[in-house]
């Protein structure tokens, strides 16, 4: 059977039991898009490229398939690019396709040509220049399988117009064999054991959840963990929605923004059992200061993790579920009751805690946890919301909060949450945002619009990059630059200005609850604003000169360790 | 303290960029790198000398192994090993200097393999101090021009270095 390269791609995605692609068309992808027409595989066109990939990284995070991005050649391609290594960054499985000039053009700087592949070399766990069209079928297959096994994330595939219109006998493609590429998913057995016992000997120990228990899907190995093992438990950033937020104990997120009983708990244990984190730097601060009594065992799938940032003494390669599998039945129950009513104590004299007198951020995300109960998709952009949402809403369902923790990109928020809203379409789809993010990416209001997505969004609007402002306020001895927006638009009325929407504000502590229930009955794509004060400053805040060794606390407080 | 790696990769596109990149990005300085196929086809060898601690050394060696079409990467200088480098150096030459000249080249095992009235093209292999030192006596002479390949390096003995397995 002859078929075209465009033909070709389509099938591959098909195989791969993809059904939404968000994309962008342009010159060197006009094959592809009209290939498009032929099959059940819905485009959803988005306002600009880097919306694509960040909708399919969405997408992606909260369902069981690859979310799939596609982009014209040159501006198209980098546009992805933010979008490339915010999923990088994050370990998200994605394919990116790009179309490319003819052959015959490569490297004659062509109108709209650029190296993509050599653009993104950097952020990409692997990439393709097709260079025959009948190697597409292989190189989808591969693609589909480096994405999205060992530590996933992103792999772009560069596609010749030329290469698109080319015929060619097709050929099944064979399970991928990649010489060089064996990921190790399965603990080594001495390994496990020996850390059981290390677990027996401990007097201090904790757990430590990051962001790659979600990516194993061991929610109820960890549940099983946590029966068996009476012990503190802490998350990363990208670890909050791995566990019911609502264990008793469990006592918030560490680092930089993290709870003081987190904080106190990393300073104080005598082992760390880390199940998928990554010792980023927001988490460890100052390594120097940095759980300093504590023998370290770390569970990674990436080898390259263990004893980057921090010094491992228990390395395991595992895939967390898999380490779970093992390490489960050979562990007795072990209490530390001692342990956890001594961080108790601390997080009853410094609980995380807002303003009660006036409305502000973490009221109202507090109020909305309340109210859909914990279990909304969670969705933010990048500043201040963002670090509110991860300390006061509570998840009581896995895998639910979508958030740019490694690049720490704005704009993620709206287009993520349309890749949500695709991949779960009934489900509460929120954004948190503030309004300097929310202007990176607000185009994509229409395409939410355009796919019938009743996305929420929560905007805390202080017109100002108020995170950038905490931070010029406690390092810059307050002297504040380029933070203010002195011009924004009316957001209730811009929202109102697209077609069957509605737009709520909060200006009074009394309307939140019913203004939260209004937008999430209402059925349609709703902007909730909330104007809040410049002077909000997410505390706690680690010392960059200390880390976690202090905090600044609220009210001019500091804890010191 | 300098390391030298054996990194086996399949020859495709764009992999010497994957792996110098991989360097650069990541602030490693590569002091030699020297690429060439081996006897098994697609599959080339990079030799790569190193400047780093052994936590720098752990850390590319891991990095690299993250690199899809890297296939194996070995550590040399945990084993015994033997390395070679080649230089070719065109040198000034006149009557009064010939003799002298060819002196230098036979004590230092190299030839010349190019000769014309005023000028001598000369190969030498050896290690890389081996390569200075001929570099050093032939440097008052007047070095035209001089080409090094970087460090290539194998595993002392019979065996295969641990885990190269190719074919």
């Amino acid at each position: 059977m002859k078929i075209t390269g465009a033909r070709a791609v389509i099938k591959a995605l098909e195989d791969n039991n993809i059904k939404y692609i968000y994309g962008y068309p342009g010159g060197a992808v006009t094959p592809l898009y009209d290939e498009l027409l032929n099959t059940d595989i819905e485009h959803i066109l988005v306002r600009e490229e880097q919306s694509a990939a960040h909708a399919a990284s969405g997408h992606s995070r909260t369902s069981d398939t690859v979310g799939v991005c596609l982009a014209t050649s040159g501006p198209g391609a980098t546009n992805l690019v933010t979008g490339i290594a915010t999923a990088f960054m994050d370990s998200v499985p994605l394919i990116a396709i790009t179309g490319q000039v003819s052959t015959s053009m490569v490297g004659t700087d062509a109108f709209q040509e650029v190296d993509i592949t050599g653009i993104t070399l950097p952020i990409v766990k692997h990439s393709y220049l097709v260079k025959d069209a009948s190697e597409i079928p292989q190189i989808f297959a591969n693609a589909f399988h480096i994405a999205n096994t060992g530590r996933k994330g992103p792999v772009l595939i560069d596609i010749p117009k030329d290469i698109q219109l080319t015929s060619f006998e097709y050929v099944e493609p064979t399970k991928p064999k990649l010489m060089g590429y064996n990921p190790n998913y399965y603990p080594n057995i001495k390994q496990v054991a020996r850390i059981k016992k290390i677990l027996e000997k401990s007097k201090k120990p904790l757990l430590l959840i990051g962001g790659g228990a979600v990516y194993s899907k061991c929610f109820k190995e960890l549940e099983e963990l946590f029966e068996k093992v009476n012990a503190p438990i802490l998350t990363t950033l990208m670890g909050k929605s791995a566990i019911n937020n609502n264990l008793e104990n469990y006592f918030g997120m560490l680092g930089l923004h993290g709870t003081a009983a987190s904080n106190y708990a990393i300073n104080q244990c005598d082992l760390i059992l880390s199940l998928g984190a990554r010792f980023d730097d927001r988490a460890t601060m100052l390594t120097d200061n940095f759980a300093k009594n504590a023998t370290i065992v770390h569970v990674d799938i990436d080898p390259a993790e263990l004893g980057k940032n921090i010094t491992t003494h228990y390395p395991v390669v595992s895939d967390i579920k898999n380490f779970l599998d093992e390490f489960n039945p050979i562990i007795e129950k072990l209490d530390y009751s001692n342990w956890i009513n001594d961080i108790k104590k601390l997080d009853e004299k410094y609980p995380m805690k807002y303003n009660k007198e006036n409305i502000n951020p973490p009221m109202v995300i507090d109020r909305l946890c309340n109210l859909t109960k914990g279990e909304a998709y969670i969705c933010t952009e990048v500043g201040q919301h963002q670090m509110f949402a991860a300390q006061f809403y509570k998840f009581s369902k896995p895998d639910r909060f979508v958030t740019s923790g490694g690049l720490g990109t704005m704009g993620y928020g709206l287009p993520a949450a349309i890749g949500v809203a695709k991949a779960n379409p009934d489900a509460t789809v929120i954004n948190i945002c503030g309004d300097g993010s929310l202007q990176m990416n607000f185009a994509e209001i229409a395409t939410a619009l355009e796919q019938n997505l009743p996305i929420k969004l929560f905007l805390f609007n202080n017109s100002s990059l108020n995170l950038v402002r905490q931070l010029q306020y406690f390092g810059s001895n307050k002297r504040y630059s380029g933070i203010e927006f002195t011009c924004n638009p009316d957001f209730c009325k811009l929202v109102k200005s697209y077609p069957n929407t509605e737009a709520y504000r909060i200006d009074d502590i009394s309307q939140i609850d019913d203004v939260i229930n209004k937008a999430l009955n209402n059925g349609k794509f709703t902007l909730v604003e909330v104007n809040t004060q410049t002077t909000e400053i997410v505390y706690p805040v680690a010392s960059a000169r200390l880390g976690v060794k202090k905090l600044d606390y609220f009210d001019g407080e500091e804890i010191l360790y | 303290m300098e390391h030298t790696i054996s990194v086996i990769v399949e020859n495709k596109a764009g992999v010497l960029t994957r792996v110098s990149g991989l360097f650069s990005r990541r602030g490693y300085n590569i002091k030699s790198l020297a690429v060439g196929e081996t006897d098994v086809p697609g599959i080339s060898r990079m030799t790569i000398v190193v400047n780093g601690d052994e936590k720098t050394i752990e850390q590319v060696e891991k990095q690299l192994y993250k690199l899809i079409d890297v296939i194996k990467v070995i550590h040399l200088t945990d084993e015994e090993f033997v390395e070679r480098e080649l230089v070719l150096i065109k040198l000034n030459v006149s009557k009064s200097t010939r003799t002298e000249i060819l002196q230098v080249v036979d004590i230092f095992r190299s030839k010349v393999i190019d000769m014309n009235v005023n000028s001598f093209v000369i190969e030498a292999t050896g290690t890389t101090s081996k390569i200075s030192a001929l570099e050093k006596a032939l440097q008052p002479y007047g070095i035209q021009e001089i080409v090094r390949t970087g460090m290539i390096a194998l595993s002392r003995g019979a065996k295969k270095s641990k885990g190269v397995s190719i074919k």
